[in-house]
């Protein structure tokens, strides 16, 4: 097995993608969003509750897709949680940098993301797939639009 | 049959399938540092050098536009796009070279019947019925239709081989069917259809009958007045030829009600602000400059398959397909979706555990080409409950030793993703 399908699939992202977490409904969310992926059928829904301070108290996922969006959704609910909102937005461009942009270096991050980077730099194997970015960024769209109230979002 | 058994077949010269990818250029290759398995046939097909050079020459030495011009070039162009023509007819044994209608692809020949006979000849209440197998260029277009005209359309089952159910078929069919457009080969399943029983039970309804080509002609000899439909589609790149060229063959006394389907040059026969006529089928179908040098390629092609025979390409690959199913078969938890006893040289599969996007990533890194996806036929995958499957996809090139390749690709999947 060459070095790039170890790097694509590592150990954090076989377990992830077995057993995502946070794999459930939200009964009553304060912002929900629909994820699809019409090239591969990848679809999930993204469920979040956002206290009165503006954080993310709960967010969660349900959905079917290949191991890379499922872990990837797995990986960004739990970093995003405990988060406020404008935290969890610049998280995910850095995220998306993290994922297409070689030269990215999560050390120039702030602290609190450094940290969540750290966690998340198991899906930077991807920079070597460009076809499956798309895959590791559905859930974090999904995300987005939930924030911001939209119903659903794509990755065309 | 086993692999020996074939290598011997080959050795008696049945056909050398060694000196056709020799024919390919494209497959000298190395992919991700292996050699190229090229299992995405379905999709598109690669090109042998005889249809490359065709279409150079045509460049180099006889280009300009058709149809138009009393100069050299101009004639020498008509001259060599037309004998594609006559080559593609004779290749589907047409009554005439008349009844070969150069469109896009396949896409644009099902795109066709729908805006020129379905505009024309259908109304309100009126049924086409396709198959649960079918691709969604033989769906969308008459949802189209739908909703501009308010037909209904019918879609026949299929069962759980992905066999088209017969039955089914004939209790569909009544006084206001009008049209059946229906797959020859499921390019999702491998599925091969009942063509000529579809057809006679049409006809006998008083539809008119369209098959959808794309997966049969690379396979097998067809012979579009033995099949006896009125309209047969298929697309050249599926068929070693170049892209942005296919063909819609029409009973010529069909084609000769239709009305135009797009209006410009080349299809009318004079034009005022009054009043304009147009040409006979097969020019009146064809608005504007056709793709020239494409329709030369494409009959290199047929000429390409005709001179290695296509019952000969047919059982080389029929081999291939026994093989692959037996050598899946053997991967932990594969399940092959399409199991029908009458199958063209395809092989869809889930694996318990692993989406085949990751499937597909991974064999990729092993140099083989599959694809992984809905196959542009997600009610074949909503039929079978998965989003999507893996697709190996056999051609001519394709030998046993690449049947192993991708089982042992498909071994490191398992590896990464035990069942």
């Amino acid at each position: 097995m060459n070095g790039d399908l170890r790097e694509l699939y590592q150990e954090v992202i076989l377990d992830h993608g077995r057993s995502p977490r946070n794999f459930r409904l939200i009964e009553h969310p304060t912002g929900f969003a629909h994820g699809h992926n019409p090239m591969c059928g990848d679809a999930l829904t993204v469920f979040l509750i956002v206290g009165a301070d503006g954080r993310i108290a709960d967010v969660a996922f349900q959905g079917k897709g290949c191991a890379i969006s499922v872990a990837s959704a797995s990986l960004m609910t739990e970093v995003v949680k405990g988060r406020s909102v404008a935290d969890a937005e610049r998280l995910f461009a850095a995220f998306q940098r993290m994922c297409t942009d070689d030269s990215f270096d999560p050390d120039t991050a702030d602290g609190d993301d450094r940290d969540a980077l750290e966690r998340l730099q198991a899906l930077e194997g991807v920079r070597a797939f460009p076809i499956r970015v798309k895959c590791a960024t559905l859930a974090w769209h999904t995300l987005n639009a939930a924030l911001a109230g939209e119903s659903g979002a794509t990755t065309e | 049959m086993t692999l020996a058994a074939v290598s011997l077949a080959d050795n008696r010269g049945r056909f050398d399938v060694e000196r056709a990818r020799a024919d390919f250029p494209i497959l000298k290759q190395r992919i991700n540092g292996r050699p190229l398995v090229y299992l995405d046939n379905a999709a598109s097909a690669q090109k042998p050098t005889l249809v490359l050079d065709a279409m150079r020459d045509v460049y180099e030495t006889t280009y300009a536009n058709v149809h138009r011009g009393v100069h050299t070039l101009s004639q020498r162009a008509t001259v060599v796009f037309e004998a594609a023509r006559e080559k593609v007819a004779r290749f589907l044994n047409a009554g005439s070279a008349d009844e070969i209608v150069f469109v896009r692809g396949a896409t644009e020949a099902i795109n066709l019947v729908a805006g020129s006979l379905g505009r024309r000849y259908l109304a309100a209440g009126d049924e086409v019925v396709i198959s649960e197998m079918e691709h969604h260029a033989n769906i969308v277009p008459w949802q189209l239709l739908r909703e501009e005209k308010g037909i209904i359309l019918r879609v026949v089952p299929i069962d759980d081989d992905g066999v088209l159910k017969l039955d089914a078929y004939r209790a569909l069919l009544g006084p206001r069917t009008r049209l059946v457009s229906i797959a020859h080969v499921s390019n999702a399943l491998g599925t091969v259809n009942p063509v000529a029983e579809i057809v006679r039970e049409a006809h006998r309804a008083g539809a008119f009958v369209l098959i959808d080509g794309c997966q049969a002609v690379p396979h097998y000899p067809v012979d579009v007045r033995e099949l006896g439909a009125d309209f047969y589609a298929l697309s050249s790149h599926k068929l070693y030829g170049p892209t942005s060229v296919g063909v819609l063959w029409g009973r010529g006394e069909v084609l000769a009600e239709m009305p135009p389907y797009q209006g410009g040059g080349e299809m009318i026969a004079s034009v005022s602000f009054d009043k304009t006529t147009f040409k006979k089928p097969p020019h009146r179908f064809e608005a504007g400059t056709p793709a020239i040098a494409e329709a030369v390629g494409l009959g290199a092609a047929v000429d390409y398959l005709t001179g290695l025979g296509l019952a000969a390409v047919h059982a080389h690959e029929d081999a291939l397909l026994a093989y692959a199913t037996r050598r899946l078969g053997e991967v932990p938890g594969l399940r092959i979706i399409g199991t029908a006893p009458e199958k063209a040289a395809i092989v869809s599969f889930v694996m318990d555990g692993v989406h085949p996007h990751d499937i597909g990533t991974i064999v990729d890194q092993y140099g083989v080409a599959i694809r992984a996806g809905h196959h542009c036929a997600q009610p074949v995958m909503d039929r079978f409950g998965v989003a999507a499957t893996a697709r190996a996809s056999f051609a001519l090139y394709n030998t046993m030793a690449e049947v192993d390749a991708l089982t042992e690709a498909l071994a490191a999947v398992r590896e990464l993703f035990p069942a």
